[in-house]
């Protein structure tokens, strides 16, 4: 009787989008990673899913490859289009005004308007940094702009210590945590004061006191390492979890299949953010998937998933917070696909105009998630457009002080080409850092730039 | 791929006893055991003195002794990959779930690039992540995690954070049967990056102290082990927990003429060769197992060749752009005036590894052989 009660509990489980704490933990006294019973200690693959694998002759099927189905004498082809799509999930509609009377704010006066300040913060930072870039002070930068309030709202939702992995259009989540603006500008200059040493490309950022894993460019690569490290955490009794961002274009990418398989089957607390805007450089979503999104791939690897407006930063913090408390409590991983759209370009070496039409990008202008945090604050009394003044040129003067402050500072010495290759310099780099010094020494009037660098 | 893997477990279990399982013609089953010994014997080597104890071991019970000292010293050591709970298909992990538990040693999803992926980040965690991948042959689908981001890790980061408690073990090697895509020797591809260890051992003493070497090394590393030697290989091994240094070639023979250079199984083909060459042609060869194949021993090499002015590297891998073109060129350059003749590589065809002509593929004692002829007559 007990092996069929924890059966049908999969049954009710598998209908609801976020599950309550005691279902998942019944099935969970039936997985793997049980510690507290010695028996489990014991290697029984026969016993992988108690209650699943029942050989009785009921005519039910009981196949090892699936444990939620049942028969019909019946053919019929699912067809995935004519399913509804996957809700999506707002607190704020476009004017600032919460749509559900209902609905309680979780959060106060002074962290909504510290995170709507941030978000202020992030655009104009990005937007100096770009015309940065255009003024050739700067070899590429990414904005994030239309995305602020997933960097800040998912942020603010998070523990500080908790991992982060991110693609690469997610400073807002470093800067939440801290990370400041001359770390950002050092970094993409690749100055000595830089985390990169002057080898890793501008906006790979990386902070260990801010749990932010170095990024880089190969997408999609951190979503399965989100999942081993989300392991290592479970293992050491952490209270953390992992949050790994990517997007719509990299959950094409292997690497997403397997990250959340992974994740899936080992039962780690990872939060997967999917920051779905709409295009992967100037392929459109369309062309990237035919299947309802990313959240829709959740339930094929028996991931619970949301779909959050991710213009809407009081929602995204919601979610965030749901997703976690999941996560943690439960073991699992979740999907959070927050929808947005890519009003920048995709990076300064793009040019959207393109591939998409001038009106496209003035209705997502319109419908910017600052302006519609700003107007849900301003109706609240908790701001004003002289105070929205103030603080946008003073963003504005902070980011160009630290620009003007990065370029003064010197470049690596050109040794730093060969350190942290490995732990220890190897004979054979050792070598060849003195070769390349004698190199520079010799022809030195012919590298008129080594003067930016730091030389002995 | 489950089905070429179970036809070749099949087949890996094959001796004298089993011959009849398959049911073949006197004739033939000359033929594969022939092929299958690929025309050499496992010499045992007597365990070093000073690593007291000893007891007998092959190849993957060394293995499985390394991993299991590994889990019970490291608290932290996750073993994983596909089929590892219930003992690997070379049974390399039997005995070790049962013993340190489902949350340490446990199967994946089929998945390479996942297995390595989780490992990278099990690593940055923190934990001692050893993945296995069941085949080389398999390993490329991990290619992308291995190259641009295990071995990148803590360059890009600015030392700030690494994956050095990484080690990914492979089976390697020709087999006797194993044709395209069970005997792979793919080191040559991960001998091109900066960032990571690769390391190869020629029996089971080297498997067990270089297996914990990679494994404690603070960068991430590749451990091949020569699948035919996990059964074939049986020496007195110590029962200790000891390391055998990375990047350290070891001159396994002394000789005055030829310098030889291999690296896992090929080692007992060159050593039978040093023999060969000094009853057939009076000479006499220095036989270096390299061990590491990335950062490779130059200073071992060269000092060898300095001596003998003759330089033969054999490998089982393609002739072009295997690891010998890299030691070819290096000694090359550090010895050009000392040698006598330009150096020999015998390796692989350039082709794919084929399944019947296997004999006539791998670089044997007597296209080595000929090749020292060629060396002394220049």
């Amino acid at each position: 009787m007990a092996v069929r009660n924890t059966f049908y509990q999969f049954h009710g489980f598998s209908r609801k989008i976020l599950v309550s704490g005691s279902n998942r933990s019944r099935i969970m006294s039936a997985c793997r990673y049980k510690t507290t019973d010695a028996q489990d200690h014991k290697y029984n693959p026969k016993s992988l899913i108690e209650g699943t694998h029942s050989l009785v002759d009921d005519d039910k099927p009981h196949f090892p490859g699936s444990w939620k189905s049942r028969y019909v004498d019946k053919l019929e082809l699912i067809k995935p289009e004519l399913h509804e799509g996957i809700p999506t999930y707002r607190v704020l509609n476009w004017d600032g005004d919460i749509v559900n009377p209902k609905e309680e704010l979780k959060l106060g006066k002074d962290l909504i308007l510290k995170m709507y300040k941030s978000m202020v913060k992030l655009h104009s930072m990005d937007d100096v940094m770009f015309n940065s870039q255009r003024q050739g002070r700067l070899s590429f930068y990414m904005t994030a702009n239309g995305e602020e309030a997933i960097h800040i709202g998912s942020a603010a939702a998070l523990d500080n210590e908790d991992e982060v992995y991110g693609q690469y259009r997610e400073q807002g989540v470093l800067m939440w945590r801290g990370y400041t603006l001359d770390e950002f500008v050092d970094l993409c200059l690749g100055n000595e004061y830089g985390h990169g040493r002057g080898r890793t490309n501008p906006t790979l950022y990386g902070s260990k006191e801010l749990h932010y894993i170095t990024l880089s460019a190969p997408l999609s690569t951190e979503m399965p390492q989100a999942a081993g490290y989300a392991y290592a955490l479970k293992r050491s009794g952490s209270k953390n979890c992992v949050v790994c961002f990517f997007g719509d274009g990299a959950a094409s990418e292997g690497d997403a299949h397997a990250g959340f398989n992974f994740a899936s089957t080992l039962e780690v607390p990872v939060i997967y953010i999917c920051r779905n805007n709409g295009y992967a450089i100037s392929t459109h979503s369309y062309e990237q998937y035919h299947g309802d999104g990313i959240a829709a791939r959740a339930s094929g690897y028996g991931i619970c998933a949301i779909r959050v407006d991710g213009n809407d930063m009081l929602a995204v913090y919601n979610a965030i917070k749901a997703a976690r408390d999941i996560a943690l409590s439960e073991s699992r991983p979740v999907i959070v696909e927050a929808m947005t759209y890519r009003l920048g370009h995709h990076s300064t070496s793009d040019d959207p105009t393109t591939y998409r039409t001038d009106e496209e990008a003035a209705y997502w202008g319109r419908h910017h998630p600052i302006d519609r945090c700003r107007k849900f604050i301003t109706k609240k009394g908790w701001w004003s457009d002289e105070e929205e003044k103030t603080w946008y040129k003073e963003t504005r003067q902070m980011i160009i002080n630290s620009m003007d402050r990065a370029e003064k500072k010197l470049l690596p010495n050109p040794h730093e080409i060969f350190t942290d290759v490995y732990d220890e310099l190897p004979e054979r780099l050792k070598q060849q850092s003195e070769s390349l010094q004698r190199h520079l020494k010799e022809y030195k009037d012919e590298y008129p730039d080594l003067t930016k660098f730091h030389m002995e | 791929m489950a089905t070429g893997v179970c036809a070749f477990r099949r087949l890996a279990f094959l001796s004298t006893k089993h011959r009849g399982f398959l049911n073949v013609s006197t004739k033939h089953r000359s033929c594969i055991f022939t092929r299958h010994s690929s025309g050499w014997n496992y010499l045992p080597q007597s365990p070093p003195e000073e690593l007291g104890e000893a007891t007998k071991m092959n190849l993957f019970q060394a293995v499985t002794n390394a991993l299991d000292i590994s889990l019970a010293a490291d608290p932290t050591t996750i073993i994983f990959g596909e089929d590892v709970a219930f003992g690997g298909v070379f049974r390399c992990t039997v005995g070790l779930a049962e013993k340190y538990g489902k949350e340490r040693v446990f199967n994946t999803p089929l998945c390479e690039q996942g297995i390595v992926g989780f490992g990278i980040g099990a690593a940055s965690a923190g934990a001692t992540a050893v993945a296995e991948i069941q085949f080389a042959d398999y390993i490329f689908p991990a290619f992308d995690q291995i190259i641009n981001e295990a071995a990148k890790f803590r360059y890009r980061s600015g030392n700030i954070f690494d994956c050095g408690k990484l080690t990914i073990r492979a089976p390697w090697g020709a087999v006797g049967h194993g044709a395209l895509y069970h005997s792979q020797s793919p080191e040559a591809f991960f001998a091109h990056i900066p960032g990571i260890k690769v390391v190869i051992p020629r029996g089971p003493i080297q498997a067990k102290g270089l297996l914990l070497s990679c494994i404690r090394d603070q960068n991430p590393c590749i451990f091949f082990e020569p699948k035919i030697l996990y059964r074939s290989a049986l020496e007195q091994v110590p029962i200790k927990d000891y390391t055998l240094p990375l990047s350290e070639a070891e001159v396994l023979v002394e000789g005055n003429d030829v310098t030889l250079v291999a690296w896992g199984t090929q080692v007992h083909v060159l050593r039978e060769v040093v023999n060969l060459a000094q009853e057939k042609l009076g000479v006499s060869c220095e036989l270096i197992d390299l061990q590491t194949i990335l950062p490779w021993d130059i200073d071992t090499v060269a000092k060898s060749v300095t001596k003998t002015g003759r330089l033969l590297v054999a490998h089982e891998a393609p002739l072009t752009s295997g690891f010998a073109a890299e030691i070819a060129s290096t000694i090359q350059t550090e010895c050009f005036l000392n040698l006598e003749a330009p150096i020999q590589r015998v390796c692989g065809w350039d082709t794919p590894f084929p399944h019947i002509f296997e004999p006539f593929y791998l670089p044997d004692k007597w296209r080595c052989l000929d090749a020292i002829k060629k060396m002394i007559n220049y």
